[in-house]
């Protein structure tokens, strides 16, 4: 009754003779690079390498990123109720943005900087959208957001169009950056409406940005400043400066 | 032949290549880190329903049940702890079908008459089903079952990772919210085959460990299981 170890390649070993011990030891020797998963266990090197890991993430999560595939839209009896769609800050809920003497500061790689205003930014064409906010916690709410295209916005400013980076620091010192892809994906607003009305100052009037293609805490609200860069700053997002995923698409 | 080797029987097998134990280890500690981080994360929204209104299935999880100390320590830990895991995935199953090694672990539809025999044998102290293959199909059937549960925990969390650009394959599992629970359950479904796995070879010695160390696997004269021993002369 041979033909269970003739089924598989499995050896036999006459013998525990010092070659054998020898090939024991070797065999174990073998298996040490798995010994490199403690290093998980020394503090120091699992920040480093858990950096690692969600750098790879990320780069993983851009390579799978499609500019043409758009993210799913809802109808409008699909929309979570305005009262109902949740507020969610950081700091706080009201920064208090003087709203009228309001204008978004545009600086870096682009033709035309200057503080633009809202009309100005609802003088080019206005979207609206029935999509998913997805919160990195892990819930999402189907809501209704409308606004100008950040592409078109960045077209209208003059944007290097080698340029990298959307940076943007907000009235409540939140401060968020988008890759170059992100940024110009037709679905990511320059927002200034939910629900057909003016942003209300809980959701980040007067302007906030809406990404159905990344996770909540990129979509960045109270924007007081806009700028087009080549390079990532050292500080590049409140939220993944302090460890989540800088990339956050979905 | 060294001395404590005397009372030793002195046949030796082969029972697992190096990708298996390799493999073996680094998903074990994977599953460990992905489910404890993995409950962390569940915590920041401990439902499996809308978020309006929000409903939570659990008031709290124990500290000891949690890695990472806050949601975004551990999704850190879950999202470098998926790549090894995927990792040792595909190397074992790439090497099992390369090497051929499979057909000894793989389930197999005339494994399933098998099964009950050795459930009986195991929780009901039946008769020992006689056996001519190194692992018998209850064994076949909860390996074959652990890299099925690991190919879904994969892809559900794949959809749930890019629920947008893996759209397609979100479908699949029906939708954003299902793949969730999928990949909830099949977590459950696996860490319940690690103690039953632990038992087993707890009840079958020293050895098993042994050989999923090294390898090699020395015969035990009790051993209830599996492997026909050769002898020297049959060897030579």
């Amino acid at each position: 009754m041979h033909e269970g170890i003739n089924a598989g390649p499995q050896d036999i070993k006459s013998e525990m003779s010092d070659s054998g011990r020898r090939s024991t030891r070797r065999e174990l020797l073998k298996l040490s690079p798995a010994l490199l998963l403690g290093a998980f266990a020394i503090p120091s090197w699992s920040d480093r390498l858990l950096d690692a890991g969600v750098r790879l993430s990320d780069r993983a999560s851009g390579a799978l990123f499609r500019r043409g595939h758009l993210a799913e839209t809802f109808a409008d009896a699909d929309v979570v109720p305005f009262d109902l769609f949740p507020y969610n800050f950081y700091d706080v809920a009201d920064p208090e943005v003087d709203l009228d003497s309001w204008s978004l500061e545009v600086t870096g790689a682009v033709a035309r900087p200057g503080a633009y205003t809202l009309d100005q930014i609802r003088a080019l064409p206005r979207m609206r959208q029935n999509t998913r906010h997805i919160c990195v916690e892990g819930w999402d709410v189907v809501g209704r957001f409308g606004g100008a295209r950040l592409s078109d916005f960045l077209e209208h400013i003059g944007a290097d169009p080698a340029a990298r980076f959307v940076l943007v620091t907000c009235a409540d010192g939140y401060y968020e950056s988008l890759d170059w892809g992100t940024a110009r994906h037709p679905q990511s607003l320059l927002c200034y409406e939910m629900y057909d009305r003016p942003l209300d100052r809980g959701h980040g009037a007067p302007l906030r940005l809406q990404m159905p293609t990344t996770l909540g805490y990129k979509q960045a609200k109270y924007l007081m400043t806009l700028e087009v860069s080549h390079v990532l700053p050292a500080q590049r997002s409140y939220w993944a400066d302090q460890g989540y995923s800088w990339y956050a698409g979905v | 032949m060294p001395a404590s080797d005397d009372m030793r029987p002195t046949t030796h097998i082969y029972e697992h290549p190096w990708f298996v134990r390799f493999t073996h280890w680094t998903s074990a500690v994977s599953v460990f880190v992905l489910a404890l981080s993995g409950l962390q994360i569940f915590k920041a929204f401990p439902s499996f329903g809308p978020k309006i209104p929000q409903h939570d299935v659990v008031a709290s999880i124990p500290n000891l049940l949690r890695l990472g100390g806050w949601l975004g320590g551990a999704l850190r830990w879950h999202f470098t702890f998926m790549w090894i895991f995927a990792g040792g995935g595909l190397l074992y199953v790439t090497a099992q079908v390369i090497s051929g090694h499979y057909r000894t672990v793989l389930f197999v539809p005339k494994d399933a008459a098998g099964v009950w025999p050795m459930v009986r044998h195991y929780f009901f102290f039946g008769d020992k089903p006689p056996q001519s293959e190194p692992y018998n199909p209850l064994q076949k059937l909860a390996y074959t079952s652990a890299v099925l549960l690991g190919a879904v925990l994969l892809l559900t969390g794949a959809v749930m990772y890019k629920p947008v650009q893996l759209s397609a394959l979100g479908a699949v599992f029906g939708g954003y919210h299902s793949a969730r629970v999928v990949h909830f359950i099949a977590m459950c479904a696996l860490l319940a085959f690690v103690p039953g796995h632990l038992i087993m070879v707890a009840i079958h010695g020293w050895d098993n460990l042994v050989s999923i160390l090294t390898g090699w696997k020395a015969p035990v004269a009790t051993q209830s299981r599996s492997h026909e021993m050769l002898t020297d002369e049959e060897i030579q």
